[in-house]
């Protein structure tokens, strides 16, 4: 199984694999998701009622209140985090919300990772480098 | 990253277990921005009181050292807290328990937060309970490092103040308040402080408090992540004003530093907020049709006229918005079934209780209440099914949060709408 290899730079170290779940709109975490159930509840939001607990989250930028990185280490604590996380743009609040979710990830790729990954494609995140494989 | 000796010896331990877990957050989330190093900072603002399902499953397992060792520094460890390190403050949190009888938020609520503004408070937390610190004596001078959270007051410290900080989390803040350090990144630097976006105000006068708002949600709208300038006919603003601008900007995008040249003060001209005239980007106009824009915008979610609540003070209000208030509903009297809430610090709430507005706010059937908001604590009067505001971040939150419609206008307009029950606003 070989896919496209993408290349950056680690957020949070390990390894994983797994289905991405592909944003091409920036994630809110406070009034964004709901971290009881995993989910996006933003309305408008491309992924509006979309799940995203044990995906792997491709997203281009975190938005909105402070409480983003709060919301995500909820998940983790409710048990409804992603398992890794592919970010577009870095900031202070994705990348705390990274390290406090503690799921690898990557950012600063090689390419535009929400447009060159799909949603249901299969990532496997080791440190900075990220396969695709196509489903 | 770089380490100094001293920051070695909390890494290893020498301060306790608590400091060392604080210092291994903030080795790991410095990491994850690809930081050089720490800076020194001591003003933080961090919420540690708002009370959550979660927190409260933590107390119940392990106390209040419990919750903080999680939630505030992300450790796993059982850890006893020390005293805060550098001034630190809570930012708001839930309602406290004079909103009784007033505001449909839990009781088991209101005592968690009790008994942890006890905890904290023996461990120095100031306890300032507003998103606006800097209206109640937490100023930080200019080029001051900080570690504060909330997007609305961020974004005042940066570019009203010119204090530095990044728009930090719960456990950033939690692991600054231990060791007075917090990654030297992003807004710390002189590199990342310059403007990226240039909006030119033409064809209309941005004087009024709404239009300062509406402004604010057109250059988040323009500038997402980045750092716009303002230029063109805007009128010398106040505090509400700016108050207003970043919330919104900060709202409809993650701006954390705007400039405004000769208002703001690391601005003196366009040239210095680019870095020179060869970085002045070409102008994005903000005229009429982007001002009618935004307002329709602010205002797609409303399509019932019968207005059941009106809610003022987002974020927290001045003393002058709440006496404003006052003059306004002044030998007036609220519709029947409508409420009208102004939410402001509880330090300023004292004076406006003190100079006797808050009695002639309450003679006309409304309430000045503190230390939260309805986004915050998810609390509207019972049966709200549209709320009319004149904060623009309220006008765009509130509607997701509680599953209600909302109407965005001015003061006046949101007044005469709590008095007649009905919303009859429009854009001047």
């Amino acid at each position: 199984m070989t896919g496209l290899i993408l290349r950056g730079r680690t957020v949070v170290p390990g390894s994983v694999e797994g289905e991405a779940l592909v944003s091409h709109e920036p994630i809110s975490g406070w009034g964004g998701i709901d971290p009881a159930r995993g989910v996006i509840i933003e309305p408008r939001h491309e992924l509006f009622g979309v799940c995203f607990a044990g995906k792997i989250l491709v997203f281009p930028s975190a938005k909105g209140s402070s409480g983003w990185s709060g919301f995500f280490q909820t998940t983790r604590l409710s048990g409804t985090a992603p398992v890794g996380m592919v970010i577009g743009r870095i900031s202070a609040k994705s990348a705390l919300g990274a390290v406090v979710t503690r799921v690898p990830s990557v950012t600063d790729l090689d390419a535009d990772p929400c447009e060159v990954i799909a949603t249901g494609d299969w990532l496997l995140i080791d440190n900075a480098k990220v396969e695709v494989v196509k489903r | 990253m770089f380490l100094t000796e001293d920051e070695k010896r909390m890494r290893d331990g020498a301060e306790g277990d608590a400091v060392a877990a604080a210092m291994d957050l903030l080795i790991r989330y410095g990491f994850a921005l690809d930081a050089e190093r720490l800076c020194d900072i001591r003003n933080v603002a961090g919420t540690m009181t708002q009370p959550s399902p979660v927190k409260a499953r933590l107390v119940a397992e392990g106390g209040w050292d419990k919750a903080f060792a999680v939630i505030n520094l992300d450790s796993d460890l059982d850890l006893t807290i020390p005293s805060m390190r550098v001034p630190t403050c809570q930012l708001q949190h839930g309602f406290g328990p004079d909103s009784a009888g007033i505001v449909p938020y839990p009781a088991e609520n209101v005592a968690l937060q009790e008994d942890a503004e006890s905890f904290y408070g023996r461990h120095g937390v100031n306890i300032l309970a507003t998103c606006t610190p800097y209206q109640v004596g937490n100023l930080p001078l200019r080029g001051e490092h900080c570690a504060w959270m909330e997007s609305s007051a961020v974004i005042y410290a940066n570019s009203v103040l010119g204090a530095r900080t990044n728009c930090e989390g719960i456990a950033s803040t939690g692991a600054a308040s231990l060791t007075g350090k917090v990654p030297c990144w992003g807004n710390h630097l002189d590199a990342n402080r310059h403007g990226t976006h240039l909006i030119d105000v033409r064809g209309l006068t941005v004087e009024s408090f709404q239009d300062w708002g509406m402004l604010g949600y057109f250059a988040g709208g323009v500038a997402g992540e980045d750092r716009p300038v303002i230029i063109g006919d805007v009128a010398r603003p106040d505090l509400t004003e700016l108050k207003h601008f970043g919330a919104a900007a900060a709202t409809s995008g993650g701006v954390e530093l705007y400039h405004i040249p000769g208002i703001t003060p690391e601005a003196p001209t366009v040239e210095a907020a680019f870095n020179g005239a060869t970085s002045v980007p070409e102008a994005v106009v903000y005229g009429p049709a982007e001002r009618r824009a935004m307002y329709e915008t602010l205002n797609e979610i409303g399509s019932s006229d019968d207005v059941d609540f009106v809610l003022l003070g987002c974020p927290h209000a001045s003393v002058d918005q709440i006496r404003r208030t006052a003059e306004l509903l002044d030998g007036r009297r609220l519709s029947a079934g409508t409420e009208l809430w102004i939410m402001a610090p509880r330090s300023l709430k004292v004076v406006a209780d003190r100079s006797g507005y808050t009695a002639v706010i309450e003679r006309a059937g409304g309430r000045v209440l503190a230390d939260s908001c309805p986004a915050m604590s998810r609390a509207a009067p019972r049966g709200t099914r549209v709320f009319a505001t004149d904060s623009a971040k309220q006008a765009h939150y509130l509607p997701a949060i509680l599953g209600i419609e909302a109407w965005f206008g001015t003061l006046d307009e949101c007044v005469d709408a709590a008095v007649t029950g009905r919303w009859n606003g429009e854009l001047a």
